[in-house]
């Protein structure tokens, strides 16, 4: 029976592989948007060694494949004396690459903020970085959420990438699951379809969260 | 003698963009209580002259002083002095991200360091003394011109400053809401607040000025009180350009 077949040994695997995968997004999710904030923020008000290093950063990281990236993590690292586990050196790369991509949407919404915003508050005594933290990057930020969420969505469909470095997250156990029965069609529609519930229920969150942050007139 | 304090001391400031000299060496002191209107035509220099002053915008050369500090090369305790350097902006420069009461508490609660409950006290007696309790909680967008500028004001007051400068507030403002935020600026300045306004409101300037200041290609052409300016100028520069006000905005000195 299919039905049985689904539920008794194609599941259970998914669902183990299903948690590697919300692990990997949970730490990926929170880090990756710091950088982007940081990366973002270097960009346009670092001095300009900072600038450029941040711009640089960018150029790299957007500029290569991820999968390329993971593979120096994973493999080239140990080659310096660095070894990592393969759910960190995963992490780490989603972060670089998603900070990457985060900064970009984030550096174009603070350059959106009208300029008097930054001269009204130095004007009531501000130092540069409180107003960048208390006035500029709250519009920025709020500019910024659907691009970021675009950016967290692709997140959870690269975390497949992880399983290229033997961290069996969903797609890798799909794969086990299926090469083992040889089963790739049901499987990975099974895969698909846990992809999609994912997916749509990050976008619900996404949009609550930006409706809850949504300030009148703020976005024309 | 005029024997109240000297707040402010602006001594020689000169600035220059590029080739464009837009400020040629401006002098003059500000009194405790004093309301000064400066007056000329764009580009005068008006408003680079008040940035100067809380150091918006640096001078090339000249000296700022507040009481007796120097304003000017003051470094890292700049941010000190804007806070007793209050300003208003023509297009208002509310934090858009914030509700009215947010707009006003927030330098007190980040600057000032004011715990948070005192804060809000705070803010809401500056927005009650500019009318606006009841918009306490709507954003920026949600208020009118006249209303934003009010508040606008109210978070510069609520910094308790020496002196504000006021940047034409009323510039983006029809005759109607005008009249509002200029009903608040004449309550300010009866209440002795120390005042630099750029404006071409002469109705305001005539009734509330203790001295008009006329601007021309970045130096001082002429001041005085303004039954003397207006009715009495010294030079044909100053008779124009008060001529070309009178023909837009009716018999100046006497719309009172």
């Amino acid at each position: 029976m299919d039905l049985v077949f689904i539920t008794d040994v194609v599941l259970p695997p998914l669902m183990a592989g299903l948690v590697v995968t919300l692990k990997l997004i949970a730490c990926s999710v929170p880090f990756g948007l710091i950088a982007g904030i940081l990366i973002a923020t270097g960009r346009v008000y670092g001095n300009p060694l900072v600038s450029f290093a941040c711009s640089a950063y960018v150029v790299i990281f957007k500029g290569t494949p991820l999968l390329m990236l993971l593979f120096l993590i994973y493999f080239g690292l140990p080659s310096v004396g660095i070894t990592l586990e393969p759910f960190t050196a995963a992490v780490i790369g989603f972060i670089v690459c998603n900070g990457a991509y985060n900064s970009e949407y984030i550096r174009g919404a603070i350059q959106s903020v009208k300029s008097g915003q930054m001269v009204a508050a130095l004007a009531l005594g501000m130092t540069r970085r409180e107003a960048i933290l208390n006035v500029v990057l709250p519009q920025a930020l709020r500019r910024a959420i659907p691009g970021i969420s675009n950016e967290i969505i692709y997140l959870i469909k690269y975390s497949s990438l992880a399983y290229m470095l033997t961290c069996i997250e969903l797609t890798g156990a799909g794969k086990i699951v299926a090469s083992r029965y040889f089963r790739f069609t049901l499987v990975f529609l099974i895969v698909g379809i846990i992809y999609l519930i994912l997916i749509t229920i990050a976008g619900k969150i996404l949009s609550l969260i930006e409706k809850k942050l949504e300030v009148p007139g703020l976005i024309r | 003698m005029d024997n109240r304090e000297i707040i402010l001391t602006v001594d020689d400031i000169h600035k220059k963009y590029g080739n464009t000299e837009v400020l040629r060496g401006i002098s003059f002191e500000v009194r405790k209580g004093d309301t000064k209107v400066f007056i000329g035509s764009s580009g005068t220099g008006k408003s680079t002259l008040l940035r100067c002053i809380n150091q918006l915008t640096i001078p090339d050369s000249g000296k700022i002083w507040l009481h007796d500090e120097e304003v000017t090369h003051s470094q890292k305790s700049i941010n000190y002095f804007r806070q007793k350097i209050g300003m208003v902006f023509q297009n208002f420069n509310l934090f858009d991200h914030l509700s009215a009461v947010r707009n006003v508490e927030i330098a007190l609660i980040k600057v000032r360091k004011m715990p948070k409950k005192e804060a809000r006290e705070k803010a809401m007696e500056e927005l009650r003394r500019v009318g606006l309790e009841p918009q306490a909680n709507l954003y920026p967008a949600e208020l009118s011109g006249g209303q934003a500028q009010r508040v606008s004001i109210a978070r510069a007051l609520a910094m308790e400053p020496d002196i504000m400068l006021f940047d034409e507030p009323t510039s983006a403002l029809d005759p109607e809401l005008t009249g509002e935020v200029l009903a608040v600026m004449k309550d300010l300045s009866k209440n002795g607040m120390t005042m630099l306004v750029v404006t071409h409101e002469m109705g305001f300037a005539c009734s509330v000025a203790n001295e008009i200041i006329f601007m021309e290609q970045g130096k001082i052409l002429e001041s005085g009180p303004p039954e003397q300016l207006v009715r009495n100028p010294r030079y044909d520069r100053t008779k124009q350009f008060l001529f070309k006000l009178g023909e837009l905005y009716g018999d100046i000195g006497r719309s009172q």
